[in-house]
């Protein structure tokens, strides 16, 4: 067998391929960071809870209403989203406008809140979730074995993703909502609930990570702290990849993702890490990210 | 003349032995300071349900002891020797607090210990894992109770190289605990004939554990053993059911799983996972009584941790009962002279380091085919006798035992 720096090549392929459905995870989860950042300028400390709420949803949706899994993909994130909705106009509105900082501290609380409720109401040893019956097993690809959930995930998710960088770049819902969060006086002459606006936006930001719980409940734990692992991780994508920049979060992340399965087969002990020395190298050298507006 | 000389006499003999008696339990009182991890990851195996069986134990015992009234205090060491450290100074400097239950995390275990021994105080150790708190970092002012990793090594590991499990790759949680464990489980592997073919430390914690799995896969060993804990542990099994692991004939063995982790992972994930445990709810009839009562109080199985928080809670009260003292010394010594028999420990004896020794069990999760409700989870397969089970003294490091 062919080998690369000591590791077979089949090897090699098979934590590409992992690299990049667990990039696809990444990429889903700053998708909305980004979003949030990037139309309301609000740092969603939340949304590691929110992603782990959309996956605690899928399983108790299932456990008491018998609610399938495809349903779920629905149904969880439009709940979490309405959650979403109800922090930014209850919460976030109180405080629009003031440094960032603000929006990083409460929505911090925020996120403790959701989570010491869940780990009392469902202790942590994690809720148990079966996977569809379609999508048990998986194909030998002859490199490695493919779980036929794992090539799901990449699919949809990359799909998502497109589809979102697709509407606010390029439809006039899109070109709304940039407007209305670059001037938002301008754009409540027009006519436009720019406030309507605002909340539906952090709404979807927190649809995508609820979608990205509900995708990831079938293979992970699902504990009430399994967000707040992926959250740091999330951030530094979209800081590598340019605060704000939708296209840079979903490139970043599914780069992330790749960068991180080579650390795993060459030097596991380093994969936690590798991550942020990237960012710390890219900040360096592009302080407003790899996709970011120079300041 | 003479009656009102011998009724004084007594009277005063009276007064002064109710007063020796009364010296010897510390201001009037019996405190008992409960610190374990309540929110993080071991909220589930001790946590919470601990502080019950603690307080059933107290509650079985009348609330009292010799007329002194028992008190619980409790706190979150959130896993932080730090917290933990301050917490239990605080305990037995300002609060009077006689002894420390529960104890999680070994290196909560080991920085509270030597507070403890410090101000000559109690500490009964019922959820760490670490074998090193018996051995190098032994004192003379606690006891560990339940199990530690050299059992775990020695119960699975043994077991599965006997069953013909010769080539092993071990996935270990790269921190003290994971590399005890693999030095642990190594040695035992080829003590047995077996070879240890590959190894890989992972990031503790760590989600996603697929790169691991299909390194594990590829190396093609008889045997893929997992040396780390809770959830690391739990997200391990499940990615190796996704990906097919032993289906295509590996054996996958973990070495620490408490029942909350089984329960977790259910016994479809699950089933057929060799583990060694110290006591099982279900296996025999005063577990089962003592388990259904705890159900009653919290609506879950008992962990091996939380029998032995109640069990060790009885023999410490039992121990100030006989002596009359709630002095550590005193109570250590009679809690060593006293054999443990009870719901947790058939013939289970504290050694002169601090552990307790007692038979430990081989289990294998049940299939669900087997499993009739959601805690029937194991089947124990082997007893292993408490001497076989843990670190013979005379391999102990411990200065109590080698500066004898």
């Amino acid at each position: 067998m062919s080998m690369i720096l000591g590791v077979p090549v089949a090897v090699l392929f098979g934590q590409l391929l992992l690299g990049l459905i667990n990039g696809a995870f990444y990429a889903l989860l700053s998708l909305g960071l980004a979003v949030i950042f990037g139309l309301l300028k609000i740092i969603n400390f939340a949304h590691g809870a929110l992603y782990m709420l959309g996956a605690m949803a899928t399983v108790i949706l299932f456990d008491t209403l018998g609610i399938s899994y495809w349903a779920a993909l629905f149904v969880a994130p439009i709940l979490v989203g309405c959650v979403g909705v109800a922090i930014e106009y209850f919460l976030l509105r109180k405080i629009a406008g003031q440094d960032h900082i603000y929006s990083l501290l409460l929505t911090f609380g925020v996120a403790l809140i959701i989570q010491g409720v869940l780990t009392n109401m469902y202790g942590v040893s994690g809720l148990r979730y079966s996977m569809p019956d379609v999508f048990k097993g998986g194909m030998n690809l002859g490199f490695m074995f493919l779980p036929y959930y794992r090539a799901w995930v990449i699919v949809i998710a990359l799909l998502v993703c497109f589809g979102t960088w697709f509407m606010i770049e390029k439809t006039k819902l899109g070109a709304y909502l940039r407007a209305g969060t670059e001037d938002s006086q301008l754009m409540q002459g027009f006519g436009i609930n720019v406030p309507l606006l605002v909340s539906l936006t952090y709404g979807f930001g927190v649809m995508l990570a609820a979608f990205a719980g509900a995708l990831a409940a079938p293979i992970y734990s699902v504990t009430p702290d399994m967000g707040s692992h992926i959250l740091i991780v999330v951030f530094a994508v979209v800081v590598i990849g340019g605060m704000g920049s939708i296209a840079g979060a979903i490139i970043t992340g599914v780069l992330m993702g790749v960068v991180e399965g080579l650390t795993k087969t060459f030097y596991p002990p380093a994969s936690s890490a590798v991550i942020f020395l990237v960012m710390v190298v890219v900040l360096f050298v592009r302080p407003s990210g790899l996709f970011g507006k120079e300041a | 003349m003479t009656m009102i000389k011998k009724l004084l006499t007594t009277a005063i003999a009276t007064t002064l032995m109710a007063g020796a008696a009364q010296a010897q339990i510390s201001d009037d009182m019996v405190k008992i300071g409960y610190l374990a991890d309540m929110s993080g990851t071991y909220r589930d195996l001790a946590g919470p349900n601990g502080l019950i069986a603690l307080e059933m134990a107290v509650a079985d015992f009348g609330g009292q002891v010799n007329g002194k009234k028992i008190e619980i205090v409790s706190a979150d060491d959130r896993n932080s020797p730090d917290v933990a450290s301050s917490t239990a100074r605080r305990w037995v400097e300002n609060d009077n607090v006689d002894m420390v239950a529960g104890l999680v995390a070994s290196s909560v275990s080991i920085a509270v210990s030597d507070i403890l021994e410090e101000n000559g105080k109690l500490g009964i150790v019922s959820g760490s894992a670490a074998s090193s708190i018996t051995n190098e970092h032994c004192t003379p002012n606690h006891i560990h109770y339940v199990y530690d990793t050299y059992p775990l090594a020695n119960g699975t590991a043994s077991a599965i190289v006997k069953e013909g499990g010769k080539t092993w790759f071990i996935l270990t949680a790269d921190y003290a605990f994971g590399h005890a464990l693999e030095a642990d489980v190594t040695k035992v592997v080829e003590a047995n004939g077996g070879e240890v073919i590959g190894t890989i430390r992972h990031p503790f914690p760590t989600p996603d554990f697929s790169s691991f799995i299909l390194q594990a896969q590829g190396s093609g060993a008889d045997v893929v053993a997992l040396a780390n804990a809770g959830g690391d542990t739990t997200n391990a099994i499940t990615t190796a059911g996704e990906f097919g692991l032993t289906q295509s004939g590996q054996t996958l063995a973990a070495l620490l799983l408490f029942l909350t982790d089984v329960h977790a992972l259910g016994a479809e994930a699950a089933q057929g996972i060799q583990l060694t445990t110290g006591w099982y709810w279900d296996m025999n009839a005063d577990a089962r009584a003592w388990a259904d009562r705890f159900m009653e109080e919290t609506g879950v199985r008992p962990t091996m941790v939380h029998a032995g928080i109640y069990s060790s809670t009885m023999q410490y009260l039992n121990a100030i009962k006989a002596t009359g003292s709630d002095e550590a010394q005193a109570v250590r010594k009679q809690m060593m002279d006293t054999p443990i028999n009870d719901m947790f420990a058939t013939n289970g004896r504290i050694r002169e380091d601090g552990r307790m020794v007692h038979d430990m069990y081989l289990a294998q999760v049940k299939t669900p085919a087997e499993s009739t409700n959601e805690w029937d989870l194991y089947n124990i397969v082997r007893t292993i006798p408490a001497e076989e089970a843990f670190r013979p003294l005379s391999e102990s490091q411990c200065p109590l035992v080698t500066s004898k």
